[in-house]
């Protein structure tokens, strides 16, 4: 049995992660989300098949972390007018993340394809597969919110 | 519309201090390692919860790859370069090495070592003084069976922590110097370092 040093794992796939972090979760949450998606992949690595797909394994694991930190800061979120910290100016969000805030608005199902597909990049049978849906229901999925996305994006 | 940008960049680096600091904290970083450099070329540290579990000469092991994935196979995958938490034992080693230190203060985990027998060879060769050599047969004795000096030369053959478990402190009955794990010339020269001229 060949077993991967987790390193290489972290080494291979660091970018990929923060890709699907930062696409999830907005910059704001992306460090969390980050930590959280690697000690989570860390914690289950024993357990993983031999020959399991790594990337769509992490990039599953990536996405939920990522959806469950922007939940958890958007619900611990002090309400305007209370003790806001003094670095509350931000700097202007990088101009990606126009579009990516509009991925985070589709309907859950589309959402996750579309950040798999783009942030994850894996292919549509990739997709599927993580995400326990038919090629075909997965190709569906990226091509309405993609629709969707233009719909939004470039209004007419 | 057929692709999305996704020019994030790469993750800071101090994040991935601060996610080996937290694999720590949390109890999922079974085995942490760092290349070592020193006068006896560069060497691959590695530790467990329990204490420092690898020491190999890179250039007798195959190189930093192989010994990381034969941690991997036989302790567990979850393994990260941690340099930070093999400060001690690089400061225990320069130490060494600059004439300063004559024993190690580092714990010991001996298990990569498959044997009882191999352990108690180990264990008996770990307390050989600095500057003082014994025999096969010695540490053979001293692991509670003096006949078996061919089982105690394997067992030194493969002892997994070199230098600081010293099994350069052992030579054959007569004075000859017998193999070592990294090579002969380590040998002498670490037996020099300790003032021994063989």
């Amino acid at each position: 049995m060949v077993v991967i040093p987790f390193q290489q794992v972290l080494d291979a796939h660091r970018d990929r992660v923060w890709r699907v972090v930062v696409a999830t979760a907005g910059p704001q949450d992306a460090d969390d989300a980050f930590q959280e998606a690697w000690l989570s992949a860390l914690r289950a690595y024993p357990r993983l098949p031999e020959g399991a797909n790594v990337e769509a394994w992490l990039v599953t694991i990536a996405h939920r972390k990522a959806i469950d930190v922007h939940r958890g800061r958007a619900r611990r979120a002090i309400p305007a007018g209370e003790d806001l910290p003094e670095t509350a100016v931000h700097d202007e969000p990088p101009p990606d993340d126009a579009l990516w805030e509009a991925v985070r608005a589709l309907p859950a199902g589309q959402r996750a394809a579309v950040t798999l597909r783009y942030a994850g990049d894996l292919r549509p049978h990739e997709v599927a597969e993580a995400l326990r849906i038919s090629p075909e229901a997965a190709r569906r999925r990226i091509a309405d919110g993609l629709k969707n996305l233009r719909q939004e994006v470039q209004p007419a | 519309m057929t692709r999305l940008p996704t020019d994030f960049g790469a993750p800071p680096p101090e994040l991935l201090d601060r996610l080996v600091a937290r694999a720590a904290d949390e109890g999922l970083l079974d085995v942490a390692y760092a290349r070592v450099d020193s006068p006896v070329g560069p060497l691959l540290a590695a530790r467990t919860p329990r204490g420092l579990v690898r020491l190999a000469y890179e250039d007798f092991n195959g190189g930093e790859e192989l010994v990381v994935a034969d941690l991997a196979a036989r302790l567990s995958p979850r393994v990260l370069e941690a340099p930070a938490r093999l400060d001690d034992v690089r400061r225990e080693l320069d130490e060494y090495f600059a004439g300063r230190r004559d024993r190690f203060d580092i714990p010991i985990d001996l298990g990569l070592v498959r044997t009882d027998f191999g352990r108690r060879v180990l264990q008996a060769t770990a307390k050989i003084p600095f500057g003082q050599t014994s025999t096969y047969a010695g540490v053979a004795g001293g692991a509670g069976n003096p006949a078996a000096v061919r089982a105690a030369g394997t067992a030194l053959g493969r002892n997994p922590i070199p230098i600081i478990v010293p099994c350069h402190r052992v030579l054959r009955s007569g004075g000859a110097l017998g193999g070592y794990t990294g090579g002969v010339e380590r040998k002498q020269l670490l037996l020099a370092l300790e003032g021994r001229q063989p």
